[in-house]
């Protein structure tokens, strides 16, 4: 292991992707994400890689399509509008099975909205903002050295699997820095990709990568190829922390930044009798069903906050099915929920019968 | 006795789906004609767009990538930066390139991609049945201007040659057409220009082939040649509008 | 022992760098740490200000709910987070700049003239270098040595002749009362 560093989420999102192997980078500068391309540009650069800063989000993820079709490890980064513009590529490329990283530090909407943090992306990036039955590998990271660990991580997935993988931050995460410990060196999982269009060098049967099927079978034969690659994943892809749950009087659900909020709150309440749970999904999607099934009947209620007005709670009250009470805390607008404002509701929670 | 005449090896031996005297399978064997005389099938990758020849991949034999509508120079970028001594080219029409993927082309362009685009030119949208273009003329009825283009409702044709070739990265801009013997040489001369300027290195590189819809310009196909030598040509004007092999 | 801390001020003054400089000494320390900028609109309105926490313990999360240390360089700033400090907490303020008390009895004021003292030893940008030494002195969030190899790391090898003074510039920080 390599020393300890400090260094800001926005970097450490290129520095992984480099260290994974990623040598081709496509994005168009927003707020609160455009140190990723700073540091792309430098070191792509320096390195022999490719950065191409694209006329809009709408040519960056196109670039990352072109890029991912021919097998390069290859990402792209962006901010809630910027993503909203990429929806139409991203759904191409699920169709297509490309293998790609798309990094969503997440400021707050709708619209323009402003550029502080926020999770208000949940709906566009877990339930799919373009058109179709696809779904995107989802990574939630809430600390500095688990950004880094996703990221290569969210590489080896998307290859394995053939599709695009997300990581979904907020601004904070981007923003912030905190101390990362890189590994002497990654895990790189190395797939072949004998379908990638590098040119037939007169040795094969030419290759095409499309997300167009015309006749109706065929476009029905290739979605359940993709519902029984997305089953397969949700399978062997879950990931969730699960902290302090067992016998809990209240246990509380959150991702990312806010999932640190959730955790000082749990000392916070175990100074006044109260046992709190944390259940983080680390993956959203898959969603960690199997975690609220298990502690569903445990708690006297469960808590969801997000900086939202509400999005994760929907899969928590489906997973839940209505064996327990959900109750929802959400801040928007870039303000960010309060441990004070939590901690109340919790009590709340906890002296029902 | 020897073959005098055959498919290229650069086109599938397959039926192309165009309408009846559309000529896109005459461009279609000129791109092919081109890759097959300079060698470059087993390394050149093509983008197919959004639009009549969206199956365009079923028919070249080389590797093909089916993009977005108008994102076809992006997708090209990002395979052109990811192979670099490969051959890359979209095949646009003109709503593809001219309307919905304006800031693709413009800008693939500017970068000077090392790229080439052949650019089929028929006044109109043949997929989505007949509908205004941008490169529709004034006073051309079209579905969506059933009384005729009129620039104060409709603005007027974009003229891409014209636009593309005051951008220093765009190394290669000509216009022709598929209208007789005579100028399908001239455009196979043109597409076999704009890939050896590829080839060597130089920068974007755009072929614009005025072409026909007679389905939906409503024509026979000999009308249709007929309608492209009377209106098209005159608007369109046929050239070399930027060579800087010839500078 | 957790150390959350609040520096704010104008941008310009150095507020984000006396973060840093504090969250890199941390870190050396072997202390977790983390450093959370202000990047909104207040940013674009010409202050700025962040969160740093260094302790022995696992940094939950990195918004400051409860301040052990407010560091106000400007009026405004102590104005807008003096609420946030813990009872028996620290503020801090450059009394060259900050010409109002805080409302709050239940904590700890140090006034420091940083800004003016800062002119004395020549450069006004060691004046965030200055409360920093108060900072350290009273809390021993970091310790001097590597607070010196944390200007180093962070400051680019141009400015790395101002070292010197810089850590002359803590010392008198450290010194005053």
């Amino acid at each position: 292991m390599s020393e300890k560093l400090l260094m800001k989420g926005n970097e450490v999102i290129a520095e992984a992707a480099l260290r994974a192997g990623c040598r081709h980078y496509f994005g168009y500068p927003i707020t609160p994400q455009t140190e990723v391309a700073h540091y792309m540009a430098k070191k792509m650069e320096q390195i022999g890689g490719v950065f191409v800063q694209a006329e809009s989000e709408v040519a960056a993820i196109n670039m990352v399509y072109g890029a991912a079709s021919t097998g390069k490890r290859v990402m792209t980064s962006s901010s809630s509008p910027g993503i909203s513009l990429k929806q139409e590529g991203i759904s191409y490329s699920a169709c297509a099975e490309l293998p790609m990283v798309i990094v969503d530090v997440v400021r707050c909407g709708p619209g323009l909205g402003g550029i502080l943090p926020a999770q208000c992306d949940y709906f566009q990036i877990v339930k799919g903002g373009g058109h179709g039955d696809y779904n995107l590998v989802v990574f939630a990271p809430s600390s500095i050295q688990e950004l880094y660990e996703l990221v290569v991580h969210a590489f080896n997935v998307a290859d394995q699997y053939r599709n695009p993988v997300v990581i979904l931050g907020d601004g904070y995460l981007g923003q912030m820095m905190e101390a990362v410990e890189f590994k002497d060196e990654e895990v790189i999982n190395k797939v072949e990709k004998p379908w990638a269009t590098v040119g037939t060098n007169m040795e094969r049967e030419h290759n095409v990568i499309t997300s167009i099927y015309i006749e109706a079978d065929v476009l029905e034969a290739h979605n359940n190829k993709l519902q029984a690659k997305y089953r397969a994943i949700e399978a062997n892809e879950t990931m969730v922390e699960e902290f302090n749950c067992e016998g809990a009087d209240v246990i509380v659900t959150a991702y990312g930044t806010v999932a640190r909020i959730v955790k000082n709150v749990i000392k916070d309440a175990a100074k006044e009798g109260i046992k709190v749970g944390l259940i983080r999904p680390i993956t959203l999607w898959p969603f960690p069903k199997a975690s609220f099934e298990k502690y569903a009947e445990t708690p006297k209620g469960f808590l969801c906050v997000e900086m939202s007005a509400g999005q994760m709670v929907e899969d928590v009250r489906l997973a839940i099915n209505g064996k327990n009470s959900v109750d929802f805390h959400g801040r928007t607008g870039g303000n960010v929920p309060s441990q004070k404002d939590i901690m109340a509701i919790v009590r709340e929670i906890a002296a029902r019968k | 006795m020897s073959i005098v005449f055959d498919r290229p090896h650069a086109l599938v031996d397959k039926p192309l789906h165009y309408c009846p005297g559309c000529t896109h399978g005459i461009i279609h064997r000129l791109v092919a004609e081109v890759i097959d005389e300079l060698g470059i099938e087993g390394k050149t990758v093509g983008v197919s767009p959004v639009g009549c020849t969206y199956n365009n991949y079923e028919y070249f034999n080389c590797d093909m990538v089916q993009a977005a509508h108008g994102r076809a120079p992006a997708v090209a970028t990002g395979i052109r930066r990811s192979l670099p001594d490969n051959v890359v080219f979209t095949y646009q029409g003109d709503g593809d390139l001219a309307a919905i993927g304006t800031a693709e082309i413009v800008h693939a362009a500017t970068r000077g991609e090392r790229i080439t685009t052949i650019f089929v030119n028929n006044a109109i949208y043949g997929m989505t049945s007949g509908q205004m273009a941008p490169t529709t003329l004034v006073g051309q009825v079209s579905t969506t201007t059933p009384f005729g283009r009129k620039p104060e409702l409709h603005g007027y044709p974009v003229k891409v040659c014209e636009l593309l070739s005051t951008l220093e990265g765009a190394v290669y801009i000509e216009r022709v057409a598929v209208n007789n013997v005579q100028n399908i040489k001239k455009a196979k001369a043109a597409i076999k220009k704009a890939f050896e300027l590829q080839l060597a290195g130089k920068g974007f590189t755009l072929v614009e082939v005025l072409s026909t819809c007679p389905t939906n310009w409503g024509m026979n196909p000999v009308k249709s040649i007929k309608w492209l030598e009377e209106n098209m040509m005159p608007h369109y004007k046929l050239g070399v509008y930027k060579d800087i092999s010839a500078e | 022992m957790m150390n959350q801390i609040i520096l704010a001020g104008f941008g310009g003054q150095g507020i984000l760098s006396m973060g840093h400089f504090i969250a890199h000494a941390g870190l050396l320390d072997g202390k977790n740490v983390s450093w959370l900028p202000s990047y909104g609109p207040e940013k674009r309105g010409g202050t700025a200000n962040c969160h740093v926490i260094v302790g022995d313990e696992e940094v939950g999360s990195p918004i400051i709910s409860n301040a052990s240390v407010l560091i106000a360089m400007n009026g405004p700033s102590l104005e807008k987070f003096e609420s946030l400090v813990e009872p028996g907490g620290i503020i801090i303020t450059d009394k060259s700049l900050v010409p109002v008390k805080p409302t709050r009895t239940d904590v700890k004021l140090y006034e420091i003239p940083a800004t003016e003292m800062a002119y004395e030893l020549g450069n006004a940008t060691y004046a965030g270098v200055i409360i920093l030494g108060k900072l350290i002195a009273l809390t021993d969030v970091v310790s001097t040595e590597n607070f010196e190899v944390a200007l180093r790391s962070i400051l680019k090898p141009s400015k790395h002749f101002m070292i010197p003074e810089e850590m002359k510039a803590l010392q008198r920080g450290a010194e005053y009362v």
